[in-house]
């Protein structure tokens, strides 16, 4: 289908974004590529896109005071390919070619997929397995917000109508820091089925502060305590049969919830694995 | 100007092209509708099929997922424009010889892609291949001979 009728407006600088973001209807426009996929299926029907890929500043990807810090413009294939990204944050390094197809990571930026939060995107689970962090602007000028609090429900965020997403933060990756990743789509680079993301410290025989971030199975990225707590403990088999009390997924398209349940715990398998991994 | 109209100034295969555009006008759209260039298909229009790939400034893109409004100042190839330079000549070549194509649908697309990885030099696996034209989908060859001539030309040009 074509999409709706809309104004359009390319923002200078990040004031006059929030200024822009300030009519009734509009909606900020950043790579694009799930925003114009809802437009054209008309999900979605804002006023006035608020186009903000000429604003500078935001395309960064730097080392700040042990937090590798990234511009929410940075494309999906910059943040491919990027030395720091591999060096500092090697989860989201991991998870990189797992999202989209060469094409949308041509165009996808970071800080879209984010503040978009599609419940089965690989980077807003990264993002809350590293104890990561938001900066956001907006008409009361600059905070910054945890990512345990910046997923609050389907497509919600901590993001007002008219705050824009700047930047995000995640702690720079030690000598003991360990990482996990693994999903499960039909298609390479489609949404997955099931996805997992982990993040832990190296301590001897079991990881050490287990983070377990599922996407796919819930409204946001899905924390799964129970089995943190059993993989701490140094059983995977009891870490994998806490899945059920910990994930609660819906029937979908792709799977029901008895294979998705299923599938978390192969996932859990294959990302233990990788954390013991130096 | 009502603000659902934009102006744009962009190169379209090295020629300068001036319009003024509705907002909500897609890039393949405005390719196919305004200029005439229908080799850009389109399929599903929300980014899954990959027929309306086009380049934008040098790296392929999905032509339903940008506004023809967002590329003002930009650099756009087509099918067309990249078939004009023989860029792509042996390309096209293997397909047809391989039969990489039959109803050609998704060819243009499947081209573009294929080159952007081509361009990087070297030999990719069979494997880096198919994830790379993982976002394209062809419902005639069942993707092996696709795969085949994109491994053939960059055999042959490895060795030129």
């Amino acid at each position: 289908m074509k999409p709706p009728a809309f104004a359009y407006a390319k923002a200078r600088a990040l004031d006059h974004a929030i200024e822009l973001l300030g009519v009734d209807g509009a909606r900020l426009l950043a790579g694009g590529q799930s925003l114009i996929a809802t437009l054209n299926m008309r999900l979605s029907s804002p006023s006035l896109l608020v186009d903000i890929n000429g604003i500078g500043g935001l395309e960064g990807i730097a080392l700040r005071d042990g937090r590798l810090e990234i511009g929410a413009l940075v494309r999906h294939v910059q943040a491919e390919r990027s030395a720091e990204i591999a060096r500092h944050a090697p989860l989201i390094a991991r998870a990189m070619p797992h999202i989209g197809h060469a094409a949308i990571r041509n165009r996808g930026t970071l800080g879209g997929s984010i503040a978009f939060a599609d419940p089965a995107a690989e980077l807003p689970a990264c993002l809350v397995a590293l104890g990561g962090e938001v900066e956001i602007a907006g008409p009361e000028g600059r905070r910054t917000v945890a990512a345990d609090d910046f997923f609050k429900d389907l497509f919600e965020t901590a993001l007002g109508p008219r705050d824009v997403l700047t930047a995000i933060r995640v702690p720079a990756a030690t000598a003991d820091t360990r990482v996990g990743f693994a999903e499960l789509a039909r298609r390479h680079g489609d949404y997955a089925m099931v996805g997992l993301a982990a993040a832990a410290r190296a301590d001897g025989k079991a990881p050490k502060d287990p983070r377990l971030v599922y996407f796919g199975v819930g409204t946001t990225p899905v924390r799964a305590r129970k089995a943190e707590a059993a993989l701490a403990g140094g059983s995977l088999d009891q870490a994998v049969a806490a899945l059920a009390q910990d994930l609660a997924p819906q029937d979908d398209v792709q799977a029901t919830a008895a294979v998705k349940t299923h599938l978390a715990g192969v996932l859990l398998r294959r990302v233990a694995q990788q954390l013991e991994a130096a | 100007m009502s603000p659902h109209l934009v102006d744009i100034r962009l190169t379209v295969n090295g020629e300068p092209v001036n319009e003024r555009v509705e907002a909500r006008k897609t890039l393949v759209d405005f390719l196919r509708d305004d200029l005439g260039l229908t080799g850009s298909h389109i399929g599903c229009e929300h980014g899954v099929c990959g027929a309306c790939t086009v380049r934008v400034d040098g790296v392929v893109v999905r032509g339903c997922l940008m506004l023809a409004a967002q590329c003002d100042g930009a650099r756009v190839e087509t099918i067309e424009g990249v078939s004009d330079t023989g860029e792509i000549a042996d390309l096209q070549e293997a397909f047809e010889k391989r039969n990489a194509l039959q109803c050609g649908y998704c060819t243009p697309g499947m081209l573009l892609t294929a080159q952007e990885l081509l361009a990087r030099g070297g030999v990719p696996d069979r494997s880096a291949i198919r994830e790379h034209l993982a976002g394209n989908y062809c419902r005639c060859t069942g993707y092996h001979a696709i795969v085949d001539a994109v491994e053939s030309v960059a055999e042959t040009r490895s060795k030129g």
